[in-house]
């Protein structure tokens, strides 16, 4: 494997990216909305709103709450078990779509922003093997994905724990489940996320076309956000862990048929 | 070391039932220029891809560098340069970046790279630009950069598709330049793919002319010119005209006139160059006064129409 050439491209589809303001504005818009105004204002409302809160809406939520925990949740204040609901369980899902969206536009534009912009043939008569080109592509979506994961979950800590200490008197923040939601969960995601955007932007003539195909990948997050407060399933730590092991066997089957697709035989014909 | 460099025999390729490539079988010998010629369509880039390994052949073989396509493409591509029709520049990079990428991904010796990526710049005039956006660059800007990534890891093969397509006389005009002086060193093969036959007429020391696929005519212009007009001709200016016997005793010849307007203008076909000097002594000989001769030139032009009318004519009375 010739690493010195894969670090060549992955350098060269970030840096190519960063030129890009569309995927700037995804880069810090998504994470700020989705994890700091939106859950700092979930975690204000007890302060702000406090006649707002009725904790007969989470019920549903509790019910499939594991027992040990609904013991420890049954110890807070109704607004602080609503500040320790909303910022440690119902963001979790919301907290997967960064990753998820991330890794997707990095490399939509990594392929098919390639082909839009014409230099994808380029790298084709490269000396680079099929495999390294995948593995580039991959990496080069992948790593920044993982970085912004991991400082957007610094972030959202701080955001809420900041936000919350009114009503809570300490810090709150993290749950036990939030560890293998970001060091398991969310790599497993993002790995399948861009697998299939790679599966989609083999075929795709533009790099926003792309992202509009991709779109149902935030299919799986939303079936977690509905389980969750239908009280079907409760994203307690051990649940954490199964999906996470769910998502790397669907992340590793998609990564392999997304091997397959980045053939330069494939590629070429469409560019 | 064997003197041919690419080497194809019946190489073809299909697009579903669409014949793109059609048994091609061509040698191109190391050190020269070689002019694929054909329209938009013939099969020039499909033939380039093929000879890189980037596409498969669907029958036939190809060997460059004695080695084969299809199963030695990455050691192949190692040794090769190619300049696509659209520049693969990077407009987010800055050149040095773009050459880096280049460099590391073709195995350049780290510790030589930043002194080889600063020859290439200032060969190709862009030192003073070398950390700028390649966005902020003009057309003819971004393909001089092109061509500096087709050549900075020194290729023994290079392939340049449609090298001044889109471009301005001016910066067309500097890109034959710069392709001229990197075509002859160190007995570089270059291999292009234009309809430009006025830059093909420049640049190749031979050409094949290739349609639906085909290749319809391979050689020098010079061959292909003595195929097509199965001679050299030479006009001959005369300052009074000759007489009836006097051209009788000149063999075959073409004059240029009639009874009211007597001929001083002769048209000769010779087997070659070397036949003229004999030809002038011949006319000394019976008395004409030369004023001047003239070898008759069969530009790239003339050749690669005279090639398509007669596979037309061909095809019709088939």
């Amino acid at each position: 494997m010739n690493w010195r050439a894969i670090r060549a491209v992955i350098r060269k589809d970030l840096l190519q990216a960063a030129s890009n303001r569309i995927i700037w504005v995804s880069f810090i818009g998504v994470p700020v909305m989705l994890l700091v105004i939106m859950p700092v204002g979930m975690v204000l409302m007890p302060q702000l709103v406090p006649e707002q809160i009725d904790l007969r809406e989470l019920e549903t939520m509790l019910r499939s709450v594991p027992p040990g925990l609904k013991a420890r949740l049954g110890a807070f204040l109704a607004d602080q078990m609503w500040v320790m609901l909303a910022a440690n369980y119902m963001f979790m899902p919301f907290f997967l779509l960064v990753p998820m969206m991330i890794s997707s536009i990095i490399a939509a534009d990594g392929i098919a922003g390639e082909k839009e912009r014409k230099t994808l043939e380029g790298l084709l008569y490269m000396p680079i093997s099929d495999a390294e080109l995948f593995i580039s592509k991959v990496l080069a979506a992948w790593i920044p994905a993982l970085a912004i994961t991991l400082v957007s979950f610094i972030v959202y800590g701080l955001a809420v724990n900041l936000a919350g200490y009114g009503t809570m008197q300490r810090l709150f923040f993290p749950e036990p489940a939030w560890w293998p939601l970001v060091f398991l969960v969310a790599p497993a995601v993002s790995l399948a996320s861009l697998a299939v955007t790679v599966i989609i932007s083999a075929k795709a003539k533009s790099f926003m076309a792309a992202q509009q195909a991709s779109g149902f990948i935030v299919l799986p997050v939303i079936a977690l956000m509905v389980g969750q407060v239908s009280g079907l399933f409760f994203l307690s730590t051990w649940v954490v862990l199964l999906i996470g092991v769910l998502f790397w066997a669907i992340a590793l089957m998609l990564a392999k048929i997304a091997t397959n697709k980045i053939s330069r035989d494939e590629l070429v014909t469409q560019v | 070391m064997s003197n041919v460099i690419i080497q194809t025999d019946a190489l073809t390729r299909r697009f579903g039932t669409r014949v793109a490539v059609d048994a091609l079988t061509l040698e191109v010998h190391r050190g020269e220029v070689f002019g694929l010629l054909g329209p938009n369509g013939a099969g020039k880039s499909t033939t380039v891809r093929l000879l890189n390994g980037v596409l498969a052949s669907h029958g036939g073989s190809a060997r460059v560098f004695g080695q084969d396509v299809a199963a030695q493409a990455a050691q192949i591509r190692r040794r090769v340069g190619v300049l696509t029709e659209t520049p693969t520049v990077y407009d987010g990079l800055t050149a040095r970046q773009n050459l880096e990428l280049v460099g590391e991904v073709y195995g350049l010796e780290p510790a030589q790279l930043p002194a080889r990526i600063a020859e290439v710049l200032a060969e190709f005039e862009l030192q003073t630009r070398a950390d700028d956006k390649v966005a902020t660059y003009s057309k003819g800007m971004r393909q001089r950069l092109a061509i500096a990534r087709t050549f900075i890891h020194g290729p023994e093969l290079v392939y340049l598709d449609e090298p001044t397509s889109g471009l301005d006389p001016e910066a067309a005009r500097m890109v034959v330049e710069l392709v001229q002086q990197q075509a002859h060193r160190e007995g570089r093969t270059i291999f292009i793919c234009t309809h430009n036959l006025d830059e093909a007429e420049r640049l190749c020391d031979r050409v094949g002319v290739i349609d639906q696929g085909r290749m319809l005519a391979i050689g020098s212009p010079a061959e292909l010119a003595h195929q097509l007009w199965q001679g050299y001709r030479v006009v001959i200016k005369l300052a009074e005209p000759l007489s009836d016997q006097q051209l009788q005793s000149l063999g075959e010849v073409t004059s240029r006139g009639d009874a009211n307007n007597p001929p001083t203008l002769l048209e000769f076909s010779l087997p070659g160059l070397q036949a003229v000097p004999d030809l002038v002594s011949a006319l000394c000989g019976v008395g004409a006064r030369i004023v001047r001769v003239d070898p008759q030139h069969h530009s790239l032009r003339d050749i690669y129409f005279a090639v398509r009318q007669r596979h037309q004519r061909s095809g019709e009375g088939q």
